[in-house]
């Protein structure tokens, strides 16, 4: 099915979030849709999936024009979407959540799962999907997981696909089974809509690319452009992909972690007996997929984790039993990964979010009173050193864009005299400019002879970043390598290999 | 080995269970979405609340009745009658609660705003405690208890510690802070221990004041000697409340005392690093518990200072409004109109003592409503609830006066594109960053 957008123009408030934009997809082609986080592609897929009523432009299928009044239009008349965040409902099978939405009857309303059942089972075999139509969608790997979204949109007949950033919580290997799917699916007359900002995978798989920047298209290049050539559209000029650092010329081990564990609130084990140590003036970055134990590990350091045994020994001093405000005078920076939930009070002005980490003594107060005029100097002083664009200091933090909300962050949290630097996910969701500008932060931070932690999924941050990467997997150290390791080695490490084993695996392939 | 005994003890919990901390997180937004709106919508609300108010006086008014069995012969007659109705019954209103035009001199017809302070001195000071729950986060809905319990306190002061003017005034006053401030802050020590949802035990609370109260005035701690009837003895002459100004004006000196205390929550929250803290765990309780602050701490913290406010209404209601003696129905319902003055003033201490004048003038205009113009003073309950109806409900508000939405960019759905919904500082920073 070939599908046309002419124009599409979406205005949110004062905002346009899409400016004219055309995009025409192919019978059978796979066409990427490339741009920074906040270019404008979710919302373009949102309008094409009726989600949001366009204020301009058309939506075309098969030469003619379309009127989404919802997400129910645009599947009956052949669109599917893979959601980046899976829509399924985790205690139901997967034939149970394939017809969840359009449930076939027999007599008397029961639901005929069987026909499901036969669907998947038929959908699986035609692609070779290996989905189980009885299994737990709770139960299954992301990646599978990720199968069952697609075998329900095939089973309601969508010739056309989209997929929304669909590798971000894919390990590599899962990545490169989806790119081999969607191969298949090209194969069979699909089109497909690949929306990402990775620029391998689009090298990868992509027939035609689109490139979108500030809610327009600024282009559309061919998969054997550069890596640097499509980064330079994405943002508008030559950017370096690679961080610029020298060597980096580690000291005594400055943090010493030692058979450290984690229980959640469930009573779940996510860390289990982890050891390592960072040295001063070095970058261990924590690699692995999303939900192995990363998060909580870094909470641990910081004192946010209630259930922890084991040691964290920061210059000779245990961090386990303070409390978060103990481990922050001990000296801890710390870029929580969510950095509107656990970094900024929205609320709060830039100034404000700039001492709250230190909101009980000074500089920042006085006799129990706020020292606003020093504050107002310190804030004035950040928002000058640190780039951050924004009317003033007393700007909302919720009204920034995601680059200047981290940067108020990193602001603050560099603004102490630190013995650790924890970060984590520092770069989720940024742009380019923002991107780098963190990495360099980070650079500058471990060359002052501080240990840092990069705790991050995204494999090319993490490479470099690194001066040493550990990779975790099911809330374990699958193992500690150099950082010039091969990124396939660090992939198969992801899915929980250790290296040893690869070794092995390599040599007897060999 | 030292490491093996220690790592089997595990560090103690510092956060509630996570059930109820998404709940009342949930609780927390609610209350923030209230207060998020500007003081248009306050004053929008209580608008269309006088309009209301005007339709039930119209409808009910034995004159529009009459002239409304002839309406298609002389329409006039109905308009008329309507109109003298509506206005007779809010310019009562306003006499009895700002100036009796009909007064001798100015000294006697400004007298009904004295009357309206007098009445509004407990609303705001509760109102005051109410608000600085909202702005931790935390829905105290336990005023009507913490009225009580400081009633009980600076009551029994008052009437049994024989002390010189000055001095039992002022014990009086600290024992009802006190009051209120321990009967709230075991709300906030048992949230903080335990995660119990602060809603459920603040009504609990209300019901145990009530009954303990009840129980206390039928023995001899609380109830006069030699009296069969629940209630105290009057209260000594060194704990009453002076007159402000002078003897023909009802108006006390706890109408200074909630002046101090509006000026001292506006210092607290604006000005000192507790009310920094206070704010941060109010607007996201994680991020504050990330940057080092104790939040269960701080929950305690609040809700003593919450209670010790809304002790002050309990105080004011013994030492200054009924000071002959006091049964269980000391509160007036003051605990609960209190929740409605600190919605009302958007939980702004010069807000609420705003918000706690206009209810004050409500409740000393409805009484010469109902005398002058026989407009039942229920009306004054309606135009309140009203009130509430509407404070409650923002997006109502603004339909009706096509406001627009406050950030009125919809949320996209997913958290990857959230910045897409607020990229005009993006675009101009991307920009910049182009160059």
């Amino acid at each position: 099915m070939k599908l046309e957008l002419r124009g599409i123009t979406k205005r949110f408030g004062s905002l346009v979030a899409n400016d004219h934009i055309d995009l025409v997809v192919n019978p059978g082609e796979i066409h990427a849709l490339l741009g920074e986080n906040g270019a404008g592609k979710s919302t373009l897929m949102n309008v094409l999936y009726g989600l949001y009523q366009a204020e301009d432009g058309e939506i075309l299928l098969d030469d003619e024009v379309q009127h989404f009044a919802g997400p129910g239009d645009a599947m009956n008349a052949g669109i599917g979407m893979v959601h980046q965040h899976f829509m399924l409902i985790p205690v139901f099978s997967v034939a149970e959540n394939v017809m969840l939405g359009h449930e076939q009857t027999r007599f008397g309303g029961t639901l005929d799962l069987a026909a499901a059942r036969r669907q998947v089972r038929e959908i699986s075999a035609r692609f070779g999907f290996h989905v189980d139509p009885d299994a737990l969608v709770g139960d299954l790997p992301v990646g599978v997981q990720q199968r069952v979204e697609i075998i329900k949109a095939l089973s309601r007949d969508a010739r056309v696909l989209v997929f929304d950033e669909p590798t971000a919580v894919l390990t590599p290997q899962e990545t490169d089974e989806l790119m081999v799917i969607m191969r298949q699916l090209k194969a069979a007359g699909t089109s497909i809509v690949f929306i990402t900002h990775k620029l391998r995978e689009v090298r990868e798989v992509a027939d035609r690319i689109t490139v979108i920047r500030l809610g327009r298209v600024v282009g559309e290049a061919s998969p054997t452009a550069t890596n640097t050539e499509l980064a330079s559209l994405m943002v508008g000029r030559a950017v370096e992909l690679t961080v610029t650092k020298d060597a980096a010329t580690p000291g005594a081990p400055a943090l010493v972690v030692d058979k450290l564990s984690v229980i959640d609130v469930d009573g779940q084990i996510v860390v289990n007996n982890v050891s390592f140590d960072v040295k001063a003036g070095e970058i261990l970055a924590i690699a692995g997929v999303q939900g192995n134990g990363q998060t909580e590990l870094a909470e641990a350091i910081l004192g946010l984790q209630a259930k922890v045994t084991g040691e964290i020994v920061l210059d000779g001093v245990s961090l386990r039993d303070k409390s978060v405000r103990g481990v922050l005078n001990a000296g801890v920076g710390y870029i929580p990964e969510d950095r509107q939930q656990d970094g900024l009070i929205a609320e709060f002005t830039i100034a404000e979010n700039l001492m709250l980490d230190r909101a009980d003594g000074a500089p920042f107060v006085a006799r129990g009173s706020l020292r606003l005029a020093y504050l107002a100097d310190f804030a004035a002083a950040k928002l000058r050193e640190f780039d951050i664009r924004a009317q003033g200091i007393a700007t909302h933090v919720g009204r920034l864009s995601g680059g200047n909300q981290q940067k108020v962050v990193l602001a603050r949290e560099l603004s102490r005299t630190l013995r650790l630097f924890v970060a984590a996910q520092p770069t989720r969701g940024l742009d380019v400019g923002s991107i780098e500008f963190v990495h360099t932060r980070i650079v500058e931070t471990r060359d002052a002879g501080v240990p840092v932690i990069v705790v991050s999924t995204e494999l090319d941050e993490v490479v470099a970043l690194a001066d040493r990467i550990a990779v975790m997997y099911r809330g374990g150290i699958v193992g500690i390598v150099p950082a010039d390791t091969d990124r396939d080695i660090l992939g198969l490490m992801m899915a929980g290999d250790t290296p040893d084993s690869i070794a092995k695996q390599k040599g007897a392939a060999a | 080995m030292t490491a093996t005994t220690k790592s089997d003890a595990p560090r103690p919990s510092t956060t509630p269970p996570a059930p109820d901390e998404e709940q009342s997180s949930q609780f927390q937004k609610y209350v923030r979405d209230i207060m998020g709106g500007s003081a248009v919508l306050s004053v929008l609300a209580v608008v269309i609340a006088l309009v209301v108010g005007a339709v039930l006086i119209a409808v009910t008014d034995p004159g529009v009745q009459a002239a409304s069995a002839y309406f298609f012969g002389r329409p006039s007659d109905t308009l008329t009658a309507i109109w003298s109705a509506i206005s007779g019954a809010y310019a009562a209103l306003f006499q009895g609660a700002v100036y009796n035009f009909g007064a001798a001199d100015f000294l006697s017809g400004i007298k009904p705003l004295t009357d309206t302070l007098t009445d509004s001195t407990s609303l705001i000071a509760a109102g005051l405690g109410i608000a600085l729950s909202f702005r931790i986060g935390l829905f105290n809905i336990g005023g009507q208890g913490q009225i009580l319990a400081a009633a009980a306190c600076a009551g029994w002061v008052g009437f049994t510690v024989h002390a010189p003017f000055p001095l039992l005034l002022i014990l009086a006053l600290l024992a009802g802070l006190f009051g209120g401030a321990i009967w709230a802050g075991i709300v906030g020590f048992l949230k903080a221990q335990t995660g119990a949802n602060e809603v459920i035990v603040t009504i609990m609370l209300n019901f145990v004041a009530f009954y303990l109260v009840s129980y206390l005035l039928k023995v001899p701690v609380l109830q006069a000697p030699g009296s069969t009837n629940p209630q105290t003895p009057p209260m000594l002459p060194g704990a009453i409340f002076p007159p402000l100004l002078g003897p023909n004006y009802l108006v006390t000196v706890g109408f200074l005392f909630v002046v101090g205390a509006t000026v001292f929550l506006w210092w607290l929250l604006n000005r000192s690093s507790l009310g920094f803290q206070f704010r941060a765990i109010g607007d996201n309780p994680r991020a504050a518990r990330t940057a080092g602050i104790n939040v269960n701490r701080l929950y305690v913290y609040g809700m003593l200072i919450s209670g010790a406010l809304v002790g002050l209404a309990g105080a004011n209601q013994v030492q200054g409004v009924i000071t002959t003696g006091f049964s269980s129905g000391i509160d007036s319902g003051i605990g609960f109109s209190a929740i409605t003055v600190a919605l009302l003033g958007r939980s702004k201490p010069w807000g609420v003592f705003g918000a706690g004048i206009l209810f004050g003038a409500f409740q000393a205009g409805g009484y010469t409503m109902q005398a002058a113009q026989n407009v039942p003073v229920d009306i004054v309950l309606v135009v309140q609830s009203v009130i509430v109806l509407f404070l409650a409900a923002p997006p109502l508000v603004r339909k009706i006066f096509h406001l627009p939405t406050p950030g009125s960019t919809p949320k996209p759905k997913q958290k990857k594109s959230a910045p897409e919904s607020a990229p005009k500082a993006e675009i101009v920073q991307k920009e910049g960053a182009a160059q």
